[in-house]
């Protein structure tokens, strides 16, 4: 009771990435709450889920297995998700911000009338009182994250309904194996008492899932360029300079809305977040919507026209010229200099 | 194809947050909403155009935008009527005010009871908050299936809806019954333009609170003689609800703090273009290892 759970993707009988890197996570927030983590696989054919998941740190796995329950559809994994959390309930629930997530997430939060925060770039345990009423709640979750376009960075907190849930984009949070791997006991759960016949209404008539071919996340050098660089030719220059120095092409979300580079490479608060060892930023102005996304780079590089751009006061290395003119200059000297 | 349908679009004026100039934040560091145009939420206008598809699929169908804002909210009913809704709700009222999505949620599934809608279309997410969870908690609220991502609409009968959703590493199509809720990408077509002939027909639609504030006679002659130029406009007491869960009392979140962003300086180091500090940068970098 009063634990935290990961409500975990499963892909062709593996764990998503996010998935576990909200365990990661959740590992952290119970032992400072000295309670349980616990993990929600809801799917098919799921033996042997339950070790991947306690290498992660779940002292707990729920596993629903039918196969009614993948692939995933919104109202069979609601009913589930709401029968365990009912029977259980959970002080915290995450999620993956993925399209599985997003869609989960606000359909249980609805029905179970408990706030849900999206997108979350920061989890913190912490106490909070309300201005109000003066009412103090300890050891909340501080949810954290961007708001208004990337503007402000907004604390919420879900001081009296519990779950307090929040979802989490893939990238965000660490990913690392437990310290010492959860107990990962296992408890099944009779699908069949939730699961109502409204409840497989939507049928998948179809359907194809892509393998992933882009991956910028996994890049440890990322040149990235903003809508400075000023069209989809210009942008040869930087999958020039990347392909020299061995790494990716990222973009921020100007660029890609303006038809710069597609959507998979963009880095920000609704593309990927990233920390490689170099970020090279190209006429990117530095909003807060495309930093969330990079600033834990561990070097970063910015080429702009404009020496007060924001982004140069997170650059360690701020170079004040055209891209046009400093990229091939860039090629040529590392050429000239590496071995 | 299918019968007549009851079409209802959830819409949004935001702020435009796209376009956040220089005098976006006020000189105490909050945000200047003023200075910030309110636009109509950019997914909800490509909802609006499925909705519009949806409707000359079905002869007999009529699209109604239904909005929760302050009374210049309004503008998104007009807009949508100049590009081909036949009309909308405007829900107002200051117990709607600081509604987390789980309130405006409940708050719109209210208003919806009483529209009673086959289908209704909502955008994925606002600009101003990106959470997409409206359409989900309105479905969830009304006990209805929810479609999300949808990209294009494949068939749709009296009963089911067959709808192609883009997920993010595929895409997916799904069979629905009727009533559902389908909440549009902003992968599927943009909305179409305003008809200059539909503007002109429309351009004096109006809520009776904007009716009222312009105390014009003429107009007030043509939205009597002219039903269709009526906008409604709805408040707490139009629908049957618990005020508990409206607004601020019916949030489950609240805001604990605000901060604005100020990236933190660290010391960098100014090159400029010329071939030589870009040489001494490189070679810094390889020589830190950061390059190989």
């Amino acid at each position: 009771m009063n634990n935290i759970f990961v409500y975990c993707e499963i892909e062709g009988g593996a764990v998503a990435d996010v998935s576990l890197e909200l365990l990661t996570k959740g590992r952290e927030l119970a032992d400072t709450l000295g309670c349980k983590l616990e993990a929600l696989a809801i799917g098919h054919n799921l033996n042997g889920i339950d070790k991947q998941l306690a290498l992660y740190g779940a002292d707990t796995v729920w596993i629903a297995d039918d196969r009614e329950l993948a692939p995933y559809r919104t109202l069979p994994h609601t009913a589930v998700t709401c029968g365990v959390f009912e029977a259980e309930k959970p002080q915290i629930a995450l999620f993956g911000a993925t399209s599985l997530g997003r869609d989960l997430g606000p359909r249980v939060s609805s029905a179970l009338h408990s706030g849900l925060t999206a997108d979350c770039t920061s989890l913190v345990i912490g106490d909070h009182q309300d201005a109000r009423t003066g009412t103090k709640y300890e050891n909340l979750l501080y949810q954290i994250r961007p708001a208004f376009g990337g503007n402000i960075i907004a604390t919420i907190v879900n001081p009296d309904c519990r779950p307090q849930m929040a979802t989490v984009r893939e990238g965000v949070m660490k990913k690392e194996q437990a310290a010492k791997p959860g107990k990962g006991e296992v408890r099944q759960i009779d699908v069949r008492k939730y699961l109502k016949d409204t409840d497989l209404a939507v049928k998948i008539v179809s359907r194809q899932i892509e393998e992933r071919k882009l991956n910028i996340k996994g890049a440890q050098i990322i040149v990235s360029g903003g809508y400075g660089v000023g069209s989809k030719e210009n942008f040869k220059l930087l999958y020039e300079l990347a392909e020299v120095l061995g790494g990716e092409v990222g973009a921020s979300r100007a660029a890609v809305d303006a038809g710069f580079a597609e959507h998979a490479r963009q880095v920000g608060q609704t593309g990927v977040t990233v920390r490689p060892k170099l970020y090279i930023a190209c006429g990117i102005s530095g909003q807060i919507q495309h930093t969330a996304g990079m600033d834990q780079s561990a070097m970063v590089v910015s080429i702009n026209t404009d020496p007060e751009a924001p982004i140069n006061k997170l650059a360690d290395y701020a170079v004040t010229g055209d891209l046009l003119d400093v990229i091939p200059k860039m090629i040529n000297a590392y050429k000239a200099n590496s071995k | 194809m299918g019968k007549a349908l009851n079409i209802v679009v959830l819409a949004k004026q935001v702020p435009d947050t796209r376009n956040v100039g220089k005098d976006a934040m006020k000189a105490d560091g909050t945000v200047n909403r003023a200075a910030l145009p309110a636009i109509f939420n950019p997914e909800d206008l490509n909802a609006l155009e499925q909705a519009l598809i949806i409707k000359e699929s079905c002869p007999g169908s009529t699209v109604r935008i239904l909005t929760m804002g302050p009374p210049r909210a309004a503008d998104v009913i007009r807009d949508a009527m100049f590009r081909g809704a036949d009309g909308g709700v405007l829900l107002t009222d200051r117990k709607f005010a600081g509604a987390d999505t789980l309130a405006t949620s409940y708050a719109l599934s209210r208003a919806l009871l009483k529209i009673k809608p086959d289908i209704i279309v909502a955008g994925r997410q606002a600009i101003d908050g990106d959470t997409a969870q409206v359409g989900p908690q309105v479905a969830e609220k009304l006990g209805w299936p929810q479609v999300t991502y949808a990209e294009q609409i494949e068939k749709i009968t009296d009963t089911e809806i067959v709808v192609k959703r883009r997920l993010e590493h595929g895409v997916e199509t799904v069979c629905s019954p009727m009533p559902m809720v389908l909440t549009v990408n902003g992968s599927a077509p943009e909305c179409r333009m305003k008809n200059a002939k539909r503007v002109m027909k429309f351009k004096n639609a109006k809520t009776p609170s904007e009716l009222n504030e312009a105390q014009d006679e003429y107009l007030n002659m043509e939205c009597c003689k002219k039903p269709y130029l009526n906008i409604s406009e709805w408040g707490v007491s139009d629908i049957e609800c618990d005020e508990q869960q409206l607004g601020l009392s019916g949030s489950p979140t609240k805001v604990k703090q605000i901060e604005n962003v100020v990236l933190q300086a660290k010391e960098s180091k100014q090159y400029s273009a010329s071939e030589g500090e870009i040489n001494s940068l490189m070679v810094e970098l390889i020589a830190s290892h950061t390059l190989g």
